[in-house]
């Protein structure tokens, strides 16, 4: 193999192409007269690197100590620490002011009204973005309350807020200390790749161990899943900081200190803004999972309500989620909007306005206590109609949906799953190699070796081999249906709001609500996996579809269009071109949204890397939840290295400029 | 928010009725009870707080995953749970008392009882049934296109174990095993099913509100004995272990060793709590079917039984 690799690379241009072939014919030609060591991994070429890790995990956290102190005492009063702004924020939003303890306790004061609260965040969406937000605010914040959902919210609401200022912070600090060195930020951006792809389920654990039960545990583990997006935002911002601004600051005498935070951070803002926007939205997917070990709030309360099948109450409580996230989102971007000298910004008597939306209904409610709780009697719910609409499905479309069911997985499903299974794992790893050496280089291809080469040594080839199934499978389906649903958006100009709520809900809807109607439908099992991935998966095909085709330039088409093209003929001959770089940027980040859900289908009873992941949590075992979470972000940065360099050699082959 | 303020106000309406309290509690610690995301686990925990709470202690319920609680219990974030079930918790529950860190605190009363279960309509298309030998003949009835022609047996989630495909071969069923992701998709298939009257085998448990709903049966096989799943020569395959049911098991309660020294009395009050198996499915009906709260039905059965909870409280009636 290193032989034929290394011949290759000191090859160039027309006879690569010859000896990449050539590898192709030896490799597929010799494949079936293979010894079995090369078609199953065998025992011994497997250490035991579960136990070394989780015995490593287990010791840090339990005996380790730095400097004389006991790392686990730093990281429980690092935990006490976090939790009196948690507290500070539930005694606002959600408790009041209590004294005494157990049934002695008195409310002396309520926490903050739900009128004041979305009557402050309205008046903040007039004043940044206008009246269409403010309406869209009022209407979230109404359903959230006359729907029960207000108090679990404000604990999610506290949650997020706090987990963004983390990252936040963090994240600034990391991407500062790295934007200055490229080989820090060389060592971070993989570093954060990975943070990104491990599932949260693998290092839940040591996490637990470390900051002990409760919000504060919950903090960290979703900080550690929402800080890259802040960390790469950080480096791009200060990277975009113009050069003549830079002069300026040179010139004035600024100290690097001085710099950074009068020049630097201020012009690259609205920027930050877009990272911090990343954070909140990430973290609100988090928020199911974070309630698992003691965070509370809507996932709970979806939780609950899925555990005694009562699909129409999680949906509503999901729903909540989604208004929660739409509101900061639109929030967030038009503050970003506005701090790039955008329409709208603070006047001044501004401020006083707010403190008196907020405080006025506060006040009031010592008066009138349905403004800080929404009294039981008055709580809408259309669960029932929910509830009875997927029964009506369930009695009148099973058959046709189970034949549908059937022949997908016996037509389709087994038989791909079934070659992967059976193809040599020598063979697999051969294969990609190839094509990194191909589209990358020899360097490339080393790094495909090595990772998938983990997977191997790592004990998880088969799991990792019916992952990488269900993930092409979902993919392939996500973009043939989001692709062109984004192309047909892309041309109604009415259609983009509208279209970017559809995303937004897609996006932060807890995928169990709708994934138990499916087992309903579909039963437990790779279907409805290859379903629940795929919901997940379609938002950035429909999104980088719709994106790509408007940024076509539009005197390209008009230009089509005078030179007599039809609509068909302009699409594929002037469009589609124009568009390439962003729709495989799409293609790109639909794969990694895939694989990072991939832990979601465990959910549904499949037998891959994510199921591995699931019950070694369940099962205590700290070292295997992490190998096999390692393992599956081995697929994705080898999918990922592979794609960009794909991506960088499709913009070569068409002349325009590597993104 | 409104079911504290209840709480507030029924607690203290209780300790109103009652003579006048002498009781002080050892600590005004805040006691963390957990809380799971399964009924009964909620309701317990909520009694168990009416009757802290009344005697004056600080109870605070912190939600926490089963299986991944044990750190918690460990290192003392968290103090109380109500349920520990052998039938799934039986492993993780010995190593964490074995740590010396977390208390035995004794059986809360209940059976656990889980293993394979069919719809009452089943029996009339495979009348053998409930024995299990009329698996053999009825498994066709059971299948689906893809376990075709084996019978269809949905699995608990992966992480619950059970060893149902040992147990199929051992007693040489054709069925084909089907894992569940969680608890949730387990009861949406039974659901499913349930409304269109399609067969259906799977892992059911009890104590749990399904029983209440649909009607069925478990599969009877040979009765479990430790030997079955220790040694091969038990049993009808004398080559084979699992050739029997699933072990039925205790519901045990579980403490964190410190809390001992800070609350002695509340310790004690968690050791006498007792339910009937009959009791826990009424209240887990109560929320899970009519769709109460949690907080009143814990309330309710809190004023109709003060007898019994002062009973369990010598320590702070004196």
């Amino acid at each position: 193999m290193t032989n034929v690799l290394a011949i290759f690379d000191q090859t160039r241009g027309g006879s690569r192409r010859l000896w990449s072939l050539l590898a192709l014919v030896v490799l597929l030609g010799t494949a079936p007269f293979w010894p079995d060591a090369l078609i199953d991994v065998p025992q011994s070429i497997q250490p035991p690197l579960a136990q070394t890790v989780g015995g490593a995990v287990e010791w840090f956290a339990r005996d380790a100590t730095i400097a004389g102190l006991a790392v686990k005492d730093l990281t429980r009063a690092f935990a006490g620490l976090i939790e009196v702004p948690i507290n500070g924020l539930m005694v606002l939003l959600t408790d009041g002011l209590e004294t005494g303890a157990g049934f002695n306790k008195v409310q002396l004061a309520p926490p903050l009204a739900w009128l004041g609260l979305i009557g402050l965040a309205g008046f903040l969406a007039w004043r940044l973005s206008g009246r269409g937000l403010a309406l869209l605010v009022a209407l979230a914040g109404a359903y959230v309350v006359t729907f029960g959902h207000w108090p679990s919210a404000m604990t999610t609401l506290a949650n997020v807020l706090l987990c963004g200022i983390c990252a936040l912070i963090l994240g600034l600090a990391l991407g500062v200390w790295s934007a200055g060195s490229a080989r820090a930020e060389a060592a971070l951006r993989g570093l954060m790749n990975v943070m990104q792809t491990v599932p949260i389920f693998s290092y839940l654990i040591p996490t637990l161990l470390l900051f002990g039960y409760g919000p504060a545990a919950a903090l960290a583990a979703t900080v550690i899943y929402a800080l890259p997006p802040m960390v790469h935002a950080t480096v791009l911002a200060l990277q975009s900081v113009p050069a003549e601004v830079r002069e300026l600051a040179a010139l004035t005498g600024c100290t690097r200190r001085q710099r950074l935070w009068k020049v630097d951070l201020p012009v690259a803002l609205p920027k930050l803004a877009i990272g911090v926007n990343q954070v909140v939205m990430m973290s609100l997917n988090m928020v199911i999972i974070a309630s698992m070990i003691g965070a509370g709030g809507l996932g709970f309360d979806v939780l609950t309500a899925l555990r005694s099948l009562d699909i129409g109450k999680g949906l509503e409580a999901g729903l909540a989620i989604v208004a929660l996230a739409v509101v900061l989102d639109r929030l967030t971007q038009a503050a970003a909007r506005a701090n790039a000298g955008g329409p709208g910004a603070l006047g001044r008597g501004d401020p006083w306005w707010m403190l008196a939306i907020l405080v006025v209904p506060t006040l009031l409610s010592f008066v009138l206590p349905a403004l800080s709780q929404w009294p039981k009697d008055w709580v809408l719910t259309t669960a029932p109609m929910w509830d009875a609409l997927v029964d009506w499905i369930n009695v009148t479309y099973f058959v046709p949906l189970d034949a549908f069911r059937t022949f997908a997985l016996l037509q389709v499903m087994y038989p791909f799953r079934d070659a992967l299974l059976a193809a040599p794992w020598a063979l697999v790893i051969a294969l990609a190699a190839l094509s990194g050496a191909v589209l990358g280089g020899l360097r490339l291809a080393a790094t495909v070796v090595g990772l998938l080469g983990f997977v191997a040594i790592a004990g998880y080839w088969d799991a990792a081999m019916v992952s990488t199934y269900l993930v092409t499978l979902s993919v392939a389906l996500a973009l043939l249906v989001g692709l062109p649903l984004g192309f047909v958006l892309a041309r109604r100009p009415g259609a983009v709001e509208p279209a970017r709520l559809l995303l937004d809900t897609l996006q932060t809807l807890p995928t169990l609500v709708y994934l138990l109607p499916a087992i309903m439908l579909f039963r437990n099992g790779d279907v409805s996996a290859v379903i629940a991935i795929t919901s997940y998966a379609l938002a950035p095909a429909i999104r980088y579809g719709m994106e790509g085709l408007r940024q076509v330039p539009a005197d390209r088409m008009e230009a089509a269009a005078m030179v007599g093209c039809t609509p068909w003929q302009a699409f594929r001959a002037v469009e589609l071109p124009a568009a390439m770089p962003v729709l495989i940027l799409g293609v790109n980040q639909t794969i990694m949204m895939a694989l990072s859900m991939l832990v979601i289908a465990a959910l549904v009873g499949t037998s891959e890397l994510g199921q591995q992941v699931f019950t070694a949590l369940s099962q205590g075992k700290t070292g295997d939840g992490i190998v096999a979470g390692l393992a599956v972000a081995a697929l994705a940065l080898t999918a990922d290295a592979l794609l960009v360099a794909w991506t960088r050699a499709r913009a070569a082959a068409m002349g325009t400029a590597p993104q | 928010m409104t079911a504290r303020q209840t709480l507030m106000v029924a607690s203290a309406v209780l300790a109103l009725a009652a003579p006048v309290q002498a009781f002080e509690p050892e600590s005004s610690d805040t006691i963390k009870v957990m809380i799971g995301d399964w009924t009964s686990m909620r309701v317990h925990a909520e009694i168990l707080n009416v009757i802290l709470s009344t005697y004056g202690y600080d109870v605070e319920q912190v939600i926490a995953d089963d299986s991944a609680r044990y750190p918690g219990f460990e290192a003392g974030d968290l103090h109380i749970a109500m349920e520990t079930w052998q039938t799934t918790q039986n492993a993780l529950f010995n190593a964490s008392v074995a740590t010396g860190d977390v208390l035995d605190m004794g059986e809360l009363g209940p059976r656990a009882r889980e293993d394979w279960w069919y719809p009452i309509y089943m029996k009339d298309l495979c009348p053998g049934l409930p024995n299990w030998e009329a698996l053999r003949d009825c498994a066709a009835l059971f299948s689906a296109p893809d376990t075709a022609p084996n019978g269809r047996y949905l699995s608990g989630p992966a992480s619950w174990g059970g060893w149902d495909a040992e147990r199929v071969a051992a007693l040489g069923l054709p069925f084909t095993v089907v894992n569940s992701g969680t608890d949730a998709g387990l009861f949406a298939e039974l659901d499913s099913a349930y409304q269109r009257q399609a067969p259906i085998m799977l892992w059911i448990y009890e104590p749990h509100w399904a029983p209440s709903v649909y009607e069925g049966e478990f599969v009877e096989f040979p009765a479990y004995e430790d030997a079955c799943y220790e040694d091969p020569a038990w049993g009808v395959n004398p080559d084979a272990l699992y050739d029997c049911g699933k072990p039925q098991g205790w519901i045990k309660k579980m403490a964190w060793a410190g809390g001992e020294a800070i609350w002695p009395c509340a310790y004690d009050i968690v050791r006498n709590f007792t339910m009937e198996g009959q009791e826990v499915g009424t209240l887990v009906y109560q929320v899970d079917v009519e769709g109460r709260t949690v907080e009143d039905v814990a309330m309710e059965w809190a004023t109709a039984n003060e007898a019994k909870w002062r009973g369990w409280a010598t320590c702070a009636e004196g």
